[in-house]
């Protein structure tokens, strides 16, 4: 069973692969950079059971975490060319920073 | 009994597998970005909600603290992935929107009211 999730789970990254490499905007990148770092989570709690060693849920917790932030910072970063940029005050873009 | 849990443990991981293969199909097939993050989405939220599920049925929490804690661990990553993605979803749709990215719409279909008080793109 953890066999043909992990399996299954290696071939949607690889599918998320191909997507990340045609993606014809910047933004499909993203998405499938996302949708790698969600599988990829899963695939290291899978392989956690699979290996009989739970200590990888840890790791994979952790990954989570990091996955969402740096998502958030490349959507940031590529609509204000700025990670320290205020963002938005009432959905109208700052012309002066 | 652990006949039961396993049956169960077994069902809901292959789910969860079909349905992230099926998403992943979809993020190769669907035509834009806005499609491609519905199918994204349903791999982050179902997909990986059913294989976390059917590896709770996995654990053991009754037998000692160190077992119960991989429970735990499993609904927190659970949890954490539930809320997170689609936030990250609605943030990638909402710049690649800002963008100037238009949704396939219905032949004679107009977009109405979006992004109305976001104005335009940022400079």
């Amino acid at each position: 069973m953890f066999v043909a999730a992990a399996a299954a789970l290696i071939v949607a990254i690889l599918l998320g692969l191909v997507r990340a490499l045609v993606g014809p905007t910047i933004y499909d990148r993203i998405l499938a950079g996302n949708m790698i770092g969600t599988l990829t989570v899963i695939l290291i709690a899978v392989h956690g059971f699979l290996a009989g060693r739970p200590e990888f849920l840890d790791i994979a917790l952790v990954y989570a975490l990091i996955n969402f932030i740096g998502t958030i910072a490349i959507l940031k970063y590529f609509r204000f060319k700025d990670l320290g940029h205020a963002g938005t005050d009432h959905g109208k873009a700052k012309e002066d920073t | 009994m652990d006949m039961i849990l396993d049956g169960l443990s077994w069902f809901f991981v292959l789910l969860g597998s079909a349905f992230v293969l099926i998403g992943a199909i979809g993020v190769i097939r669907l035509p834009e970005v806005f499609t491609r993050s519905h199918a994204a989405g349903m791999v982050d939220t179902f997909g990986t909600g059913m294989i976390i599920l059917g590896l709770c049925f996995q654990t053991s929490p009754f037998e000692s603290i160190a077992s119960a804690l991989v429970l735990v661990k499993l609904v927190m990553i659970g949890f954490f992935l539930f809320f997170t993605s689609p936030v990250s979803s609605h943030a990638l749709v909402r710049a690649a929107m800002a963008d100037g990215a238009k949704p396939l719409l219905k032949e004679g279909v107009e977009l109405e009211g979006a992004l109305k008080d976001e104005g335009d793109k940022p400079s």
